[in-house]
């Protein structure tokens, strides 16, 4: 792979994969739902000792 | 004998070290293999002399389940004490810098002079202060949120005293000479190795422990000291590839050459930033912070959205370092642009812990570590605030190369890195020791004005002097001609510097006063004084 290729093959389906895969973290971590396993994640510091 | 593997291990290490000094290629590799040799020595007679066992206060795991088992904390309490001392070795060699910088007499030809001290210096704080601040913390937050002792048993031990063999050997090299000059990698090609080998050792702790969780959920301040320890893995394998001139010699050559040197350099450079100073601290923010405030994260969510769009944006951002130089000008546009987008997660993560304290604001004002770490938080908003704009090409095009650059690292440094840190330890050390509480929290009081100060006032002349520094630079006059020769600039930062020794000295004397307070605590005194806020004054209802 030259140069160029390798460049444009970044520029798309590098620049396609990370954007979809921000959003569907971002998606997922806001679906509905979420929220109950937020709060109990948030308080694993305040449970030990 | 106790330690009898450890013992013949550093006996064959120093035997080596040994064979390096005697066929050594040039005189530096030989002085600095003495150095190991004696320090190999040093560490097997102390092996010896070893008679008790470590963890001798244990604190055991909560729940039943770890049956006789206890929380790993030995190592801890040693990277506790290890991060005071670099500390305050770290922000002393800062103080002789700066006094040099002032008045050049300072310069001590040749091991003292400000070229070696200066990476001195930054090692010092970033990587033996920081450094060690995250080792001992990650270890703490690690085992405590996943419910479970450290992985690995005495491999913990090798990566507490292997980092703090890489830094004795990258901080005597620095004094003697052998450096590969690249800021914040200045270790040459034997140091970054062995860095390697303990870096390994430490993700497969970290990462063992996570595996063997007892705790379901990977709680967020982890996936903080995850993305640390694995992205700066990368970006010190890949940034100091080279190719020595001997294997008994100091000297090698980067991989890299030209241009694609400077960007692979300054994709280091800022990630160390990123992922050594901001997302391993951050990790420590996450767990101490709702920690110490007795309250959740305020919303476990967007700490979250944090951690992924620092993850996502952050390793983009270095080209900023190379604004105006022979890198592309797309790529310097790409890295302006990606820097101007960290605002919303930075800005996002500062809120999130500053709210922790939402209807628990009285805090700030009765309990001295949460003021530490507010004032961290506002540090980490202030400087991730202005490091995007100065990386706005026409802001970088006054900013660059002048002091504000020092001033901006400096308040990110000492205002969120050091304050963040010394509340953690502060936290740390009567849990460590088992003592019912700090020493002297008008101690902790001082320590907090008189860091806060020391920031204030260098940061504020840092600003003065690099614009100054900036504007007197880009001046013409009519004829098109620089009016100022670089000397008149250098005389007119004097006042500034000397100012900034004094700010200098003032975060200096407040890291002692730490150091004594630890002292004590670890002995198990206490100090009988007043409480910092009286009842009177504690409880006063609203009208």
């Amino acid at each position: 792979m030259d140069y160029e290729s390798f460049r444009h093959f970044a520029d798309i389906w590098g620049l396609v994969y990370l954007v979809v895969l921000f959003v569907g973290i971002i998606a997922f971590t806001f679906r509905p739902g979420g929220k109950k396993g937020a709060k109990d994640a948030a308080n694993i510091p305040l449970r030990e000792d | 004998m106790k330690h009898a593997a450890q013992v013949i291990a550093v006996a064959a290490a120093a035997i080596l070290a040994l064979f390096g000094a005697a066929f050594g290629r040039d005189e530096l590799f030989q002085a600095h293999a003495w150095i190991l040799f004696f320090v190999l020595a040093l560490a097997g007679y102390l092996l010896l002399q070893r008679k008790t066992s470590e963890d001798a206060a244990l604190i055991p795991l909560k729940d039943g389940e770890g049956g006789a088992t206890a929380y790993m904390d030995g190592p801890i309490r040693y990277g506790a004490v290890a991060t005071m001392f670099w500390g305050i070795v770290g922000f002393l060699v800062g103080v002789v810098i700066a006094v040099q910088l002032a008045w050049p007499q300072f310069n001590f030809e040749p091991y003292l002079n400000f070229g070696r001290l200066r990476p001195l210096h930054t090692s010092a704080v970033i990587f033996a202060f920081g450094g060690n601040a995250l080792l001992c913390t990650s270890f703490w937050v690690v085992q405590r949120t996943c419910r479970q002792r450290l992985f690995g048993g005495d491999l913990v031990w090798f990566v507490f005293w292997g980092y703090q063999l890489f830094i004795v050997l990258a901080a005597t090299g620095y004094l003697l000479g052998v450096t590969q000059s690249k800021e914040y990698a200045e270790p040459e090609w034997y140091v970054d190795l062995w860095l390697t080998i303990v870096w390994v050792a430490y993700l497969v702790v970290f990462f063992g422990t996570l595996l063997t969780r007892r705790e379901p959920h990977i709680y967020v301040a982890n996936w903080f000291y995850l993305s640390f320890i694995i992205t700066i893995a990368m970006l010190h394998v890949v940034n100091n590839l080279a190719i020595p001139v001997s294997l008994l010699g100091s000297k090698s050559y980067s991989a890299f050459a030209g241009v694609q040197d400077a960007l692979t350099q300054w994709w280091y450079g800022h990630n160390a930033v990123g992922f050594f100073l901001t997302a391993g601290f951050l990790g420590m923010m996450y767990y101490f912070m709702p920690k110490q405030a007795e309250r959740p994260v305020y919303s476990y969510r967007l700490s979250i959205v944090h951690f992924w769009s620092l993850i996502f944006l952050y390793i983009w951002a270095g080209p900023h370092h190379l604004h105006y130089t022979a890198l592309p000008d797309w790529a310097q546009t790409l890295g302006m642009v990606f820097s101007i987008m960290l605002w919303m997660p930075s800005w996002g993560g500062m809120i999130n812990g500053l709210m922790t304290l939402a209807g628990a604001w009285d805090k700030v004002r009765t309990d001295p570590l949460i003021r530490m770490m507010v004032i961290a938080l506002a540090f980490y908003g202030m400087s991730t605030f202005e490091g995007p704009m100065m990386s706005i090409k026409t802001v970088n095009s006054l900013s660059h190369y002048t002091d504000w650059t020092i001033g901006h690292v400096h308040s990110g440094a000492l205002g969120w890195v050091g304050m963040i840190s010394f509340a953690a330890i502060y936290f740390l050390v009567p849990r460590l020791w088992g003592r019912r509480r700090l020493y002297s929290l008008r101690m902790v009081n001082w320590h907090f004005w008189l860091a806060t100060l020391g920031i204030v006032v260098y940061a504020a002349v840092m600003w003065v002097s690099g614009i100054t520094q900036g504007l007197m630079w880009r001046e013409y006059d009519a004829e098109g001609f620089l009016v100022y020769s670089f000397a008149e600039t250098v005389a007119a930062m004097h006042p500034y510097y000397a100012l900034r020794v004094f700010g200098g000295l003032l975060y200096l004397l407040g890291a002692l006063i730490m150091a004594y307070n630890l002292y004590q605590t670890i002995r198990g005194r206490e100090r009988q004084e007043r409480p910092l806020v009286t009842t009177a004054t504690a409880a006063q209802p609203a009208e």
